[in-house]
């Protein structure tokens, strides 16, 4: 492609700028591919440096520190004891007598359960005093997986502490040497509230976020390479165990899937769809709402502040209500075709569920009817922060409306919500509760009959992904490669339009 | 003559205005039809006693309070009260996590926060659906399903709700950190500049955070019907009102769900309403920024 230099990009229109960063970006993914395998090496030899001298760090440090230093290699934080730092010494230990005491108690047999996942599933035994056949259970493929990740989080955790119990020794040792005096608990307690406040503040929520988010993440990550379903849930029927790349051969290969048509197929139709989808549910709601908003903000408009909160009133309402409300308001059987039939307006009730067109674009109607008080509220804003004076010299040189809205409103409004379109598109594309409550996926696709959790014409990846797993035969392994798939996407997109966009990039400029 | 041509332009402006004017009162009349009407006639079917169905009509032919009495003699008490109690709790945990998070991010500069917060983006792109089997399981053998769905719901609800920071850092990122410096060069420990300098100056985003924690609970459909799985008595509102709409429910319980629909909104509304303006200001403020 053709190379621009700094002074022919400057000369270029919007358009044009936009246009060359997009073909750029593309053009350069070749070349950055290339350049990553080329530097893999280089990568390679500076983690191995990185290692070596944290080695060698922690040899030296023992070499030539003193006997309390020798003592920590064993016994966490003895040193910082020995030194006067109780409370610092104290916490390292109780680390480590947690961690010595897991891992014999369960860690070490979690460990050991991982690359198999369990041997013995539940197994039939007599029970002569009852004259029946109990069932036994043994291993828990589940729960195998489950503390297997939470031992090497675990595992990890410790080496961390480990190693930084030796360089606080170390430091200990230059600070004494050169005659200042350490750190006191008081100093310590103080500083948890001042210079430190920032751990204090982070140690709650980034607590629930490893348990609840990062931990369930990597153990769903490593379920795609399982097989654990509804009739192999690792423990009460059968084991689960690893089963390599199967499931991605599942979903991306082209044969039949149960005389239907091939998963890559269903595949390939739902992505699009949700593509599809949100793109027009961002891009409605968006445009509508700004217009909306530019009628009320309009100058000679009164009772502005009525208008607004009619419309912020629908906020308010919990989304189930107003979505399950309307969808049956638009049924085969719903008020709007029992009164368009008793008005003898149509024959049949309209398929607005039923017919696969109907429903997608019932689906984005509906959906801006949704959005639009919300879009409205964030542009008003924004729109009443664009400097009036802009519009008086357009005026002068005989702007007319048209011409002011794509000149200054359009090329403001997109500047400023760059960031908000793009959370908002993968937001969408995420976007269970709308077409949940309102279709449920439906209408059925049987052309897709042969894939897991029936698929329909509305489902999205994140409502198909929620069908299979539900229903007795669950496939978790294939909902986990869905997932993994929707966060390939989303992460794809992210990256093009932040490469694209420039007002995202900086978060300074922002503040 | 050239001053009667521009008083003509003048008066042709202002009448084109005044039509441009009129068509958008019609257009927002039209719009705010559209808007409040489903509400309308939510509210007027939940007093129709003469059918429990569908109809093809939406005033009532038969007033009454039979829905509501319905209403109180099946499970909604019961599910009414798990939403509130879950609500509460989450617009204490929500707020208190959030705001943690957010002003952190937004006051300190220490080494990890650039690589945490494109660690927290990167997690966001997993759709959260995904940890709902595992965290079921383990709710599970905790015991925390089905009746005692509660406790599970507000736990796991909270607990990674500081992944949405966005909204309250954007806006502490406009109070200047000048403020900050001051009070920490006479002395302050940031403990003190947090809740005497900060916390003050940040009241309408707490009440945006309180109020949007507060009202999320009221429309959690997914986790909540996973969680609650089939046990009546662990549902919310809003799994329990969906198990009404279901096709062989349906023409027994619409005009019940309506009646249901009234009662779980007005509060929510009345609230909202009153504290609109600081809705507003986070949603402006912070959401743009990102």
């Amino acid at each position: 492609m053709k190379q621009y230099s700094d002074l022919e990009f400057l000369r270029l229109s919007k358009w044009q700028k936009f246009v060359y960063r997009l073909v750029s970006f593309f053009c350069s993914i070749p070349r950055a591919i290339g350049r990553f395998f080329k530097n893999i090496g280089g990568y390679i030899k500076k983690a191995a440096l990185a290692v070596v001298n944290e080695l060698r760090d922690i040899g030296v440090t023992f070499v030539h520190g003193d006997w309390k230093t020798k003592v920590s290699y064993v016994v966490m934080g003895f040193g910082n004891m020995a030194r006067g730092q109780v409370l610092r010494g104290l916490l390292f230990l109780i680390f480590e007598v947690v961690f010595i005491f897991y891992m014999i108690t369960a860690g070490g047999h979690w460990m050991s359960m991982l690359p198999s996942l369990g041997k013995v599933g539940p197994t039939q035994e007599y029970d002569a005093i009852l004259d029946t056949y109990t069932t036994v259970y043994n291993d828990n493929s589940f729960k195998i997986l489950l503390y297997g990740v939470l031992t090497i989080f675990f595992i990890v955790a410790f080496i961390y502490t480990w190693r930084l119990n030796v360089k606080q020794n170390k430091l200990a040792e230059q600070f004494l040497k050169s005659g200042k005096k350490l750190k006191s608990d008081k100093d310590d307690l103080r500083s948890m509230v001042d210079e430190q406040f920032y751990k204090t503040l982070l140690a709650l929520p980034l607590t629930g976020i490893l348990v609840f988010t990062v931990l369930p993440i990597v153990f769903m990550i490593l379920v795609a390479f399982t097989n654990y379903d509804g009739a192999h849930n690792g423990f009460s029927n059968n084991l689960f165990t690893w089963v390599g790349l199967d499931n991605f051969n599942t979903l991306f290969s082209w044969k039949s899937a149960g005389g239907g048509q091939s998963y890559s197929a269903t595949f390939g139709e739902i992505l699009a769809w949700t593509l599809i989808w949100a793109f027009l549910a961002t891009f409605t709601n968006y445009f509508l709402g700004m217009f909306v908003a530019m009628m009320i903000n309009k100058k000679g408009i009164h009772l502005k502040k009525m208008w607004r909160t009619i419309l912020v009133m629908t906020v308010a309402i919990p989304q189930f209500i107003s979505l399950l409300y309307v969808s049956k308001m638009f049924a085969r059987n719903g008020l709007i075709n029992l009164t368009l039939l008793d008005w003898g307006w149509i024959k049949q009730p309209l398929p607005f569920w039923e017919d696969a067109t109907w429903a997608r674009i019932s689906v984005i109607l509906i959906n801006v009817w949704i959005g639009i008080p919300y879009l409205m509220l964030i542009t008003t804003g924004i729109l009443m922060n664009i400097p009036a004076d802009l519009y008086e010299s357009a005026r002068i040189d005989g702007a007319n409306a048209w011409q002011q809205y794509t000149k200054i409103t359009l090329p403001y409004m997109l500047f400023i919500t760059g960031p908000y379109l793009l959370t908002s598109f993968t937001g969408n594309m995420n976007n269970f509760n709308v077409i949940y409550l309102l279709t449920g996926g439906a209408p059925t696709n049987p052309a897709a009959s042969g894939a897991a959790g029936s698929v329909g014409y509305t489902d999205l990846l994140i409502t198909w992904l929620f069908k299979i797993t539900t229903g007795a035969e669950s496939q978790y392994y294939l909902a986990s490669v869905v997932g993994i798939m929707v966060f390939v996407v989303v992460a794809l997109i992210s990256l093009v339009v932040y490469n694209v966009l420039p007002s995202i990039k900086n978060e300074e400029d922002f503040q | 003559m050239k001053k009667n041509e521009t008083a003509k332009r003048h008066m042709g402006l202002r009448a084109l205005n005044r039509a441009s004017n009129t068509a958008i009162y019609i257009l927002l009349i039209i719009i705010s039809i559209i808007w409040l009407i489903p509400f309308v006639f939510i509210v007027l079917q939940s007093f129709r006693v003469e059918s429990t169905y569908q109809v093809g009509y939406v005033i009532p032919h038969q007033w009454g309070l039979q829905n509501y009495i319905n209403l109180w003699n099946s499970d909604f008490k019961r599910w009414y009260l798990n939403t509130f109690i879950i609500a509460l709790a989450s617009a204490v945990l929500v707020t208190v996590i959030q705001l943690c998070m957010s002003y952190t991010l937004s006051r300190f500069r220490f080494k990890l926060r650039g690589p945490l917060m494109r660690f927290m983006l990167i997690l966001g792109m997993f759709p959260g659906m995904l940890t709902m089997i595992i965290l079921y399981r383990v709710l599970a053998d905790l015991g925390l399903t089905q009746a005692n769905a509660v406790p599970g719901l507000i736990l796991v609800g909270c607990a990674s709700s500081g992944m949405g920071y966005y909204v309250s850092k954007g806006f502490f990122d406009t109070i200047p950190k000048s403020l900050d410096e001051a009070a920490r060069v006479d002395g302050a420990t940031r403990l003190q500049v947090l809740y005497k300098i900060i916390l003050p100056l940040a009241k309408p985003i707490v009440i945006y955070t309180i109020l949007t924690a507060f009202m999320g609970p009221w429309g959690d459909y997914v986790f909540a019907r996973y969680v609650a799985f089939g046990t009546s008595a662990g549902y919310n509102v809003a799994v329990g009102m969906y198990s009404w709409l279901t096709n062989d429910q349906i023409a027994r319980m619409y005009t019940t769900f309506c009646a249901g629909g009234v009662i779980v909104a007005v509060p929510v509304t009345i609230l909202f309403l009153c504290l609109q303006k600081y809705y507003v200001e986070g949603v402006t403020g912070g959401a743009v920024k990102g």
